[in-house]
């Protein structure tokens, strides 16, 4: 099974998580897997339930394994509570909530969910720090009921996707506002992060734009699939009408057709799946980095704020005790408080710019990673199909001659 | 009919021509020896919802050369063909025909209104051997000349000529209909050329070689030849003139319209034929001849089938083309994009892997491209043998409306007897001779001898237009057998050829991204 991370998938009940070696119980490792898909519920309410199963020697755990049934809203729970705890982290970005295909469920689109399920958990268990998150421990071992709970009680920011999108939109419209220059409120003035904004904003459409030809890739693949087949069903009906020699040449090139456009159907749903996904998974990943850029410039604006609050709480202060008021305790008191909230809002902020600078680097790893594996995928896809035709077709030519012969 | 959906057009070319990949094998400009070669594409003519099923696809249009599996390049099928003739082979009955440089003419009429309309003459050249000869042809001589060998060849498979089509003339650009209908002429021509009785015939020659105006008569309009029929009309139905079968007219069909009189007992007859009250004369063949026709029309119903599905075969092929130059662009700017942004060195080895998918999608998407234009010269066949079928079908209705004319006189003398029959029975009860009865009786003996001669020569026309039905149509039928052999020949390996070379191009990609293989990491 392909992954996008090079790690070798859990078919085997080994699975390396960091290192390629194989663990020992002196190595920690954690390794999830999400499979197993199935459909539960009747038409509205239906939903998809996933078997996650955790294999793991971190002492947190409560075992080495465990196998708990999660569905997609878990997994939005999930990733709406890293977002919020580890800011500065670029967050694992999950599929896409898709109203209308919720209807329909094919095993295409199931797969595809589960496959990128799977590639989001597993990304957060070979993350260094997200790895060592409770709401991770939760998501991976608390019973349905308990996670049931949590996911109505959700009191984050984030309740819905709906809303993380919103946001996104709301950041993306002041940020690019900043960017160009149309606010002047508080903003960094880092000529290196300003570049790094324009990069990711610039990215994302040049990415958007690669996977809406890939996506059209596939379709023109199910296209020319269906033609082909309809293209051999009348060539082999003329081939009947003709009779003879020719006719049964005729009936060999429709049969032919009809077998090259089931090669077609099926290398569209690889390339869906191989190619066309994973450039999907790249443009989300963006938008991830898009949102954590958003709470970098509400974690900087706080921080500006206290310190503007906090300067001028100590000239209020000031005065007072230069007036020896009585209310100078309460004042002090104030003051000391917004101090340590400001220093708080600043530790939070060059955590962020600290963990960003990290995560930048290892991010850019990862898709060189990732799109390397998903163009090799591509290219081996392609060539299979190719050949694919090109044997059928050339299976064909001593049995025209055949019948040229017989004339 | 057929619809002709899309266009083939080069404005994505451009762009990609336009592209600096940085590859040093060129940008696979057709280089080496790749037979794709020069693919000049004309502009299409816009989608027609008049085009008859005559009219060849505008696909047909783009100028292309072939690939065979060898790999080298090969001249149509069709100069070749057309080039001998009916395939006698010697160098003097080598014909070649080409239709070139249109040119504008204005009307020459003293008509009162002033700035009179114009039309357009072709340059029509014929090459035998060394000599040559060019003339200057409009529209409407090759109407007079199709009309002529329709008359003079009778149950032959002539080649049907293009269409007037007024409506097109309105709806396209004029350059385009011009070029459209240069085409269509060159193509007529020479198939004329290559049929092996027609291409021999002095009509034929006239047209291809005298110079000034066709000296071919125009068969005068049917309103006045209604007029001249109207004219005797009277005469006749009161019986009055003596029926005068004139011995020519009787191997001419009645609809063209000379002997009104005619088509009016020609259409009682066929009525009475309809109608099952007289068998029709000749039964044993007509069934032969009715279980080919049957299989010939199921062939053209199948035939018109697979000539629509192969067009949208062209259309998805030439869709999966520009998807692939689409993505290969989107990468090309992905990598440029990377490359200038790079800070990191894993973002230039990214830079480089697009770089390699954008050039390896832009070669293939080039090579769907050239596949499209070779594949649409080997299923025009198909679309050629349509119009075949159609010439077969004005063969058949040649045969009908001899046998129509057969079975007229037939009955006309069938009746005649009979009147003669009934004036004998009553002449002979007046005693001493009914000198008016007996003149009348003369008369109509008179008329049957007529009748009978003008029959003989009805019957042996018939004869020939059946044997000529034969003939052609055995003839055409291993034609068309080969004909289809090499389509599908070409056609398979044709697409075998290309994806071949597509599967290179992606091996190669592989390759360059082997480093990410699973077997690796």
């Amino acid at each position: 099974m392909v992954t996008f991370e090079g790690m070798e998938q859990q078919r085997s009940s080994s699975g390396a998580s960091l290192s390629p070696r194989s663990p020992s119980s002196s190595q920690p490792f954690l390794s999830v897997s999400v499979s197993d898909p199935v459909k539960l519920g009747n038409g509205v309410q239906a939903y998809i339930s996933y078997r996650v199963i955790t294999k793991t020697n971190f002492p947190e755990y409560q075992g080495p394994e465990k196998i708990v049934i999660r569905r997609y809203s878990d997994f939005v729970w999930l990733r709406d509570r890293l977002f919020e705890k580890y800011k500065g982290i670029f967050i694992p970005p999950i599929p896409e909530k898709s109203a209308v295909e919720k209807f329909r469920f094919s095993a295409e689109f199931i797969e595809m969910r589960r496959q990128a399920l799977d590639v989001f958990v597993n990304r957060i268990a070979s993350h260094h720090e997200l790895r060592q998150s409770e709401d991770l421990r939760t998501f991976l071992q608390a019973e349905e009921e308990t996670m049931e709970r949590l996911r109505s009680h959700e009191t984050g920011i984030f309740k819905k996707p709906s809303d993380l999108m919103q946001i996104f939109k709301d950041v993306q419209s002041k940020v690019s506002d900043v960017v160009l220059g149309k606010e002047k409120p508080v903003e960094e003035s880092d000529a290196e992060y300003e570049k790094l904004k324009r990069y990711i904003f610039e990215l994302e459409n040049h990415l958007a734009e690669a996977q809406k030809h890939a996506y059209r890739l596939v379709k023109r693949h199910r296209e020319l699939g269906q033609s082909l087949s309809d293209f051999g069903k009348a060539v082999k009906l003329l081939g009947a009408s003709e009779g003879n020699a020719l006719g049964k040449a005729f009936s060999e090139l429709g049969m032919k057709s009809e077998i090259l456009s089931v090669k077609l159907q099926k290398e569209a749903q690889e390339l869906l799946m191989s190619f066309e996904e994973p450039l999907k998974d790249y443009v989300r990943a963006v938008q991830s980095i898009k949102a954590t850029i958003a709470e970098r410039a509400n974690a900087f604006r706080r921080q500006c704020e206290l310190a503007e609050t906090m300067k001028l709480k100590e000239i209020n202060l000031d005065k007072l005790m230069l007036i020896r008021s009585d209310k100078v305790a309460e004042a002090e008191r104030e003051y000391h408080e917004l101090k340590a909230e400001s220093e708080q809002a600043t530790k939070t902020f060059e955590t962020i710019v600290k963990l960003m600078n990290e995560e930048i680097g290892r991010f850019q790893e990862q898709k060189t990673l990732d799109m390397g594996i998903a163009f090799h995928e591509f290219a081996k896809g392609q060539a299979r199909l190719a050949n694919g035709i090109a044997d059928a077709w050339r299976s064909l030519l001593p049995k025209l001659e055949a019948c040229s012969s017989s004339q | 009919m057929m619809n002709q959906d899309h266009v083939l057009h080069a404005s994505q070319d451009d762009e990609m021509e336009s592209l600096v990949l940085h590859d040093d094998n060129g940008n696979g400009n057709g280089n080496g020896n790749d037979s794709s070669g020069n693919i000049q594409q004309p502009s299409q003519s816009p989608k027609s919802p008049f085009n008859s099923f005559l009219d060849p696809p505008s696909y047909a249009e783009a100028i292309f050369t072939s690939f065979d599996s060898n790999g080298h390049d090969q001249t149509l099928e069709q100069s070749s063909r057309s080039g001998t003739g009916s395939g006698s082979g010697s160098e003097s009955d080598c014909m070649q025909i080409s239709v070139s440089d249109p040119q504008e003419e204005q009307e020459l009429t003293n008509s009162l209104v002033p700035g009179g309309s114009s039309y357009h003459t072709y340059l029509i050249t014929t090459r035998t051997g060394k000599s040559e000869v060019g003339v200057r042809r409009r529209f409407r001589e090759v109407v007079t000349l199709s009309e002529r060998l329709s008359e003079a060849y009778r149950g032959y498979v002539i080649p049907v000529r293009p269409e007037k089509s007024s409506v097109e003339r309105k709806v396209m650009q004029k350059e385009e209909f011009v070029e459209q209908r240069r085409v269509a002429l060159e193509k007529y021509l020479r198939k004329l050329v290559s049929h092996p009785v027609i291409g021999k015939s002095e009509e034929l020659r006239l047209f291809l070689e005298v110079q000034g105006k066709l000296p071919l008569m125009r068969t005068t309009d049917v309103a006045s030849r209604m007029l001249d029929g109207a004219v005797k009309l009277p005469r006749q139905l009161f019986g009055s003139e003596s029926v005068a079968v004139d011995l020519n007219d009787v191997t001419q069909p009645a609809r063209s319209g000379r002997d009104l009189l005619r088509i009016f007992k020609e259409l009682k007859q066929s009525v009475t034929n309809d109608w099952g009250a007289a068998k029709p004369l000749v039964v044993e063949e007509d069934r032969e001849f009715m279980d080919k026709k049957d299989k010939l029309m199921e062939f053209e119903q199948q035939l018109s089938n697979v000539s629509q599905q192969a067009e949208s075969l062209v259309k998805f092929q030439q869709d999966m083309g520009e998807t692939m130059g689409e993505l290969g662009l989107a990468f090309v700017k992905l990598t440029k994009f990377e490359s200038e942004e790079a800070e990191f060195e894993s973002q230039r080895v990214r830079a480089a892997d697009m770089r390699n998918v954008a050039t390896a999608a832009v070669k293939a998407s080039r090579l769907y491209r050239e596949l499209n234009t070779q594949t649409i010269k080997h299923l025009d066949k198909l679309h050629e043998y349509l119009g075949t079928m159609l010439a077969i079908n004005n063969a058949f209705s040649d045969r009908s409306s001899a046998l129509l004319t057969v079975q007229t006189l037939s009955s006309e003398l069938a009746s005649l007897h009979s009147r003669i029959e009934k004036l004998e029975v009553a002449a002979s009860r007046i005693f001493g001779g009914d000198k008016t009865r007996m003149r009348k009786i003369e008369e109509l003996k008179e008329a049957v001898r007529v009748t009978e001669s003008a029959k003989i020569c009805a019957d042996r026309e018939y004869e020939r237009i059946k044997e000529n039905n034969r003939s052609e149509l055995e003839r055409i039928d291993k034609e068309r057998q080969s004909d289809f052999q090499n389509m599908l020949r070409g056609f398979v390996v044709n697409q075998a050829g290309y994806a071949e070379k597509m599967a290179a191009v992606w091996e190669k990609l592989a390759e360059e991204t082997s480093t990410y293989s699973s077997n690796n990491s």
